[in-house]
């Protein structure tokens, strides 16, 4: 398992979903990766995406000004 | 429910744009027992929600991404593809022209059925879903525009429309058996009310209603900036960037040469602060006020210019002088003292 980090500050929904999905499509099964945005709408919408598509998402954070997102890949 | 099994189960990719119509005609199929994942392309004049959250005092409405939110009712994938850079193409060299405003409604239809169908093609699907209903808006979906729709993108008999398919001719996922044609619906028109009744049928509550359609294009005061934009470039082409700002803050252009984005509230500011490295800004020293970007290239009195329309915006407007620091992309600084612009000279033809 490894951990990766994917910034996708200073974008706007779709594209926080976009770099996560195909970040995730070069990651391997239980691989870990942290999403740093600052639409908060990526809180809602990371975690739809990862619930449509069977990964997991461990932990999330919301600090004002970014939202940090750690998913797990699926296996 | 069909009884097909896994063996025999057909796929097929629906493009699922978020609104009520592409939700129901998934599910028209999904019920039929196909096997259907959807696709969603992202130009960047999609609206979203989150694009009006910017602004702080939208933050308290409920945020999601309805396509997203569809594919969940659903319960199926939903693949949201990045078509930013080959739109550009369709939005600035439409073969059938704009709409009402720079809406390229027709073009855009084509393209992102053909682009579908390339996908569907890629990743072993066999036909192609969209929730078009014949005489509905926009006028991609016009009677005599829908066969163009078809023959031009390429997807042929592979394009199933289920929500209208009575009153279209057969397609070959129909003459095959692949699906039944009697269980397709004829809905046609402007009239919504057959579309809320089977999401009633369904139990699809919540569903998305976007007034301005689903498109930044469609809206007229966007397009005006957009049509601005090429302009004062003297050339028609934009990157993401671009055609973000154009959704946040006040646009003003009191020159040609240059224009400026004023901040509205706080949540804007915050988004605007991530252009600071690309535009040169404006920023109100001796009162709170938004951050304004320029830009263009502004001599000493232009900065001065711009600087009183920026301390017009703040809290400073009533003061006789007001403190504000320029910073251009290069990074140089300078600092002014100057009264704010009173409203009555700011003109209403600055604001684009």
């Amino acid at each position: 398992m490894s951990q990766y980090k994917l910034d996708a500050r200073h974008t706007l929904c779709p594209m926080p979903v976009i770099k996560t999905q195909n970040k995730i499509a070069e990651l391997q099964p239980g691989d870990l990766l942290e999403v740093t945005c600052t639409d908060p709408g990526a809180l809602n919408d990371i975690p739809a995406w990862c619930r449509i598509n069977g990964h997991l998402v461990k932990e999330t954070h919301d600090n004002d000004d970014e939202v940090i997102i750690v998913v797990q890949v699926a296996s | 429910m069909s009884t097909q099994t896994n063996s025999e189960q057909k796929r097929a990719v629906a493009l699922i744009s978020g609104g009520l119509d592409s939700l129901l005609a998934a599910k028209v199929m999904l019920d039929q027992g196909i096997h259907v994942e959807g696709i969603n392309f992202y130009t960047g004049f999609c609206v979203e929600g989150h694009t009006h959250a910017i602004r702080k005092k939208d933050k308290a409405k409920p945020k999601r991404n309805n396509a997203l939110w569809s594919a969940e009712q659903l319960g199926i994938k939903l693949h949201i593809i990045d078509i930013i850079d080959e739109y550009k193409d369709v939005l600035i060299n439409p073969k059938h022209g704009y709409g009402a405003n720079m809406n390229p409604c027709l073009d855009c239809k084509i393209f992102m059925i053909s682009k579908a169908k390339q996908w569907m093609q890629e990743n072993g699907f066999d036909f192609i879903i969209t929730g078009e209903v014949i005489g509905q808006r926009p006028m991609s979906q016009r009677k005599d525009l829908l066969p163009v729709v078809v023959r031009e993108s390429g997807a042929d008999d592979l394009l199933v429309r289920p929500l209208c398919a009575k009153n279209l001719d057969a397609t070959l996922p129909e003459r095959e058996g692949w699906i039944d044609r009697e269980k397709m619906k004829g809905f046609s028109g402007r009239n919504r009310k057959p579309q809320m009744s089977l999401a009633k049928e369904y139990g699809f509550e919540d569903y998305a209603t976007p007034a301005g359609g689903c498109c930044f294009l469609t809206d007229k005061s966007y397009s005006d900036k957009l049509v601005d934009l090429w302009q004062a470039r003297n050339k028609k082409e934009y990157e993401l960037d671009d055609i973000m700002l154009l959704k946040v803050g006040r646009h003003l252009r009191p020159a040609p040469h240059f224009k400026l984005i004023v901040s509205r509230e706080d949540g804007e500011n915050k988004f605007l602060q991530g252009y600071k490295k690309r535009f040169g800004f404006i920023e109100i020293k001796s009162h709170n006020g938004p951050l304004t970007l320029i830009d263009g290239e502004l001599s000493d009195e232009d900065l001065k210019l711009a600087s009183r329309i920026a301390a017009r915006f703040s809290q400073g407007r009533e003061a006789d002088i007001v403190t504000v620091k320029t910073t251009t992309k290069e990074g140089e600084e300078k600092l002014f003292d100057i009264p704010p612009m009173p409203s009555s000279e700011i003109k209403q033809e600055w604001y684009i």
